[in-house]
């Protein structure tokens, strides 16, 4: 049988190769936050009756000027909303210059003001607050439905834990991704977050049900051996639910999908790979070196682990 | 299971039900005269919606303070959730003004209206003077950002003889404020009619005890913008901090008020100034090409489940399709409005009852390469699966009420939006996979006859 489990140090690393740069990135350069959590302009015009441009041609337009942020709204008499992060004077008319330019017609500015964001801080900090509450509640639920089984309180931490990898990862990408290819942490980004969070906690309690069941059955196996067992029985399920769920949908959406949900999908593949990823390589280890206490030899040169 | 013609009937007779409310052009339900139309809501994200444009309504030389603009727009989003309008955005645009945008062409003047309401309540010292219900008054409390002649409906009564024009120009003594409140709730008194009740922070409770002790026999003055709601003499002390408001109200009229107490009043005056109809925020084509990749997307998972797991994937794949319909009826009938959040948790949800099949094919698999006979390894594959079933979808429950509740209370509607389809997906999927799909491959195992494993299930 394969041994999953003793390369547990060795998955612990690729998931901080990942995460460190993301977080040096975000210490360095900040998170991309988009117009939804920062503000930015909103320029209001209207083309005569003849011309009607389709919104992307100017959120193509904006992005040949240096604005990659711009979201374009139509209203139902034919005027253009363009909310952007912070233009000024010069860059407005530059635009509207180049709209003149391209549609052949020189827009009629209805309005321009600054804007507040529509994502206050407030409820950022509170949208943080409930995944905090939410978090502990699984911790309790999963003690308390694991109570069968020696020390359940253990599968709840590590399921967090876990589940607290996935997130950290999808930021860091999301950083990384901000830094040199322009995205952007926006309502949609928040979104993705709260997707990645119930995926990577239901995940991670299919996992530790087959440990639960295998607990009552061989109740003789080492530990480490027991968890490595259950993790290989789920490890068709894994893949295949990975697929079904994510892999096809997201990928083609990724791939042919509108630009809009492009960054979505993506983040959305790559949050959704690591729910499924980390409750085998990060849950169950973290279970088994918990039992085995193994940070006791971290720092006692070589760590020794179980043969199985 | 026993009585698996009966669960057959059932889930085809809910499966038509749903079907009729999914398909487009619904006409709804007329029960007497209460009709409830069946349509789809989309957010303002998917479908766009109507843009109100409000500004604050002081002269246009006096400077808005910024942090009161900022103030007043968390308060009208509270609001708004308050009033069960969901998935609205308010945004803050230039110094005096808040862009507000619904969702759907719902008619937003009634909304918007009781939005608007400043909604500053007062408690005021009449003494031994009765004054009529909707006379507008002068407080103590400063009253310079409050308008009265733009924000409060006139008074009713003819204000003509010399005793009404004296209680409007004498200056009343504010007792508390809407501030002193500490809990708001609707309730009916025994006459049915709704009613505010209230209880009073320690602060507030203090002085009203006070005050009601010290009057009793004389009138108190409820006051809303400086317009008077009610004016009831006091009977006895109020020494408990608990009291309740009763005016002319509807349910509709009180749930507003309650809604404008509850989240304190607007630090500044609004008037709308445009209402207009906007387009979709993510853009028509490009959504338009993201359902047709996710339709791609679908197709693949449903060749790979059959190709995979031959017989009992196609059968799944018909559970899936029936779950599908119904949550979406769900949708239909409650209503939910459908943002992308809205729909990533719907997606989320379609993953558990896609993993949830998955869980159960991959037992009956196990079951089978041990030699059990077909309904045996069905019964015995339910019953391993089920525990992991259960317990990962509860969590998902646990997690989107406790992001629900976070998300309504604070007005963090994306989270909200989330939150609700995910969980009504996850219930509809719980009770999808332990009646439909094992009802389905327990008939469709005695319809084929099956003698070759390998080559219906892949084994």
């Amino acid at each position: 049988m394969f041994n999953l489990l003793s390369k547990r140090y060795l998955y612990f690393a690729i998931s901080l190769i990942i995460i460190l740069p993301g977080l040096i990135v975000i210490a360095i350069w900040g998170l991309p936050l988009s117009i939804d959590f920062t503000g930015g302009s909103m320029l209001e015009l209207k083309f005569t009756e003849a011309v009607a441009p389709a919104p992307s041609d100017i959120v193509l337009l904006y992005q040949g000027a240096g604005v990659v942020d711009a979201q374009v709204t139509t209203t139902s008499s034919g005027e253009y909303i363009i909310r952007s992060s912070f233009i000024d004077e010069d860059k407005r008319i530059e635009l509207v210059n180049a709209m003149a330019d391209k549609f052949g017609v020189e827009p009629t500015i209805l309005s321009y003001d600054s804007v507040g964001p529509t994502i206050g801080q407030e409820v950022t900090n509170r949208a943080g607050l409930a995944i905090a509450v939410a978090a502990i509640a699984v911790i309790l639920f999963i003690t308390f439905s694991f109570r069968g089984i020696a020390h359940s309180f253990r599968y709840g931490v590590c399921a967090i834990l876990a589940m607290l990898h996935d997130v950290l990862i999808v930021i860091s990408v999301s950083a990384i991704g901000g830094h040199f290819f322009g995205w952007q942490i926006d309502s949609l980004f928040l979104t993705a977050l709260l997707t990645v969070i119930g995926f990577s906690v239901q995940d991670k309690i299919v996992v530790f049900d087959r440990i639960r069941e295998n607990s009552a059955i061989y109740r003789r196996l080492p530990f480490e051996v027991l968890v490595n067992h259950s993790i290989v029985q789920t490890l068709q399920r894994s893949i295949n639910t990975q697929l079904m769920t994510s892999e096809f949908m997201l990928l083609a959406m990724a791939l042919f999908g509108g630009v809009t949900l492009r960054e979505f999908s993506l983040i959305l593949l790559i949050g959704l790979l690591m729910g499924t990823y980390s409750s085998l390589f990060i849950a169950a280890p973290s279970l088994v070196i918990w039992e085995n206490q193994e940070w006791k030899n971290w720092f006692k040169g070589k760590g020794k682990t179980v043969q199985v | 299971m026993r009585h698996r013609v009966l669960v057959l009937v059932i889930i085809l007779v809910v499966l038509a039900a749903a079907i009729w409310v999914v398909l487009p052009n619904n006409p709804g339900i007329t029960v007497g005269e209460n009709h409830r139309s069946f349509d789809t809501v989309l957010g303002l994200d998917l479908q766009g919606g109507m843009q109100v444009l409000l500004e604050a309504d002081v002269p246009a030389d006096q400077e808005v303070n910024a942090q009161s603009m900022q103030d007043a727009r968390t308060i009208l989003e509270n609001r708004s959730n308050g009033l069960g309008v969901s998935e609205v955005v308010f945004q803050v645009a230039g110094n005096r003004r808040i862009v507000g945008e619904f969702p759907g062409l719902t008619d937003t003047e009634q909304v918007v209206a009781a939005l608007k309401q400043t909604g500053q309540l007062e408690f005021v010292d009449f003494g031994d003077t009765f004054v009529n219900v909707g006379t507008v008054v002068k407080t103590s409390l400063g009253g310079s950002q409050v308008n009265p002649t733009a924000e409060t409906p006139a008074a009713t009564g003819t204000p003509t003889s010399e005793t009404t024009i004296d209680i409007q120009n004498t200056v009343w003594n504010t007792i508390i404020t809407g501030s002193d409140l500490k809990a708001v709730v609707v309730t009916t008194n025994n006459m049915n009619q709704p009613i505010i009740s209230f209880e009073l922070s320690p602060e507030g409770q203090k002085v009203f005890a006070e005050f009601t002790t010290n009057n009793v026999g004389k009138f108190i003055g409820i006051v809303l913008d400086k317009t008077v709601i009610s004016s009831p003499s006091i009977d006895e002390p109020i020494t408990e901090g608990k009291g309740a408001i009763s005016g002319n109200f509807t349910i509709d009229s009180a749930n507003a008020l309650a809604v404008q107490l509850r989240y304190g009043s607007l630090p500044v005056a609004l008037k709308v100034i445009e209402t207009r109809i906007v387009g979709p925020t993510l853009g028509a084509d490009s959504l338009q090409k993201s359902l047709l990749a996710g339709i791609v997307g679908l197709i693949i998972v449903i060749l790979f489940m059959t190709l995979y797991y031959r017989l009992p994937g196609a059968v799944s794949i018909l559970a899936i399709l029936n779950y599908a319909v119904l949550t979406f009826a769900l949708y239909k009938v409650i209503p939910v409005t459908l943002t992308l959040p809205g729909i990533a948790g719907l997606l989320l949800s379609t993953g558990g009852a896609l993993d949830a099949n998955i869980l159960i094919i991959e037992r009956l698999k196990e079951e089978l390469r041990l030699g059990r006979n077909i309904q045996t390894a069905l019964e015995l594959a339910w019953k391993r699966a089920w525990p992991s079933i259960r317990d990962s979808n509860l969590a998902t429950i646990i997690t989107s009420i406790i992001l629900f509740w976070f998300g309504s209370s604070f007005g963090a509607s994306a989270v909200k939006g989330f939150a609700l389809t995910l969980a009504l997906g996850v219930a509809v999927s719980l009770i999808n996979i332990t009646f439909v799909t094992r009802t389905l491959l327990s008939f469709a195992f005695d319809i084929f006859k099956i003698e070759n494993k390998a080559k219906w299930f892949g084994i």
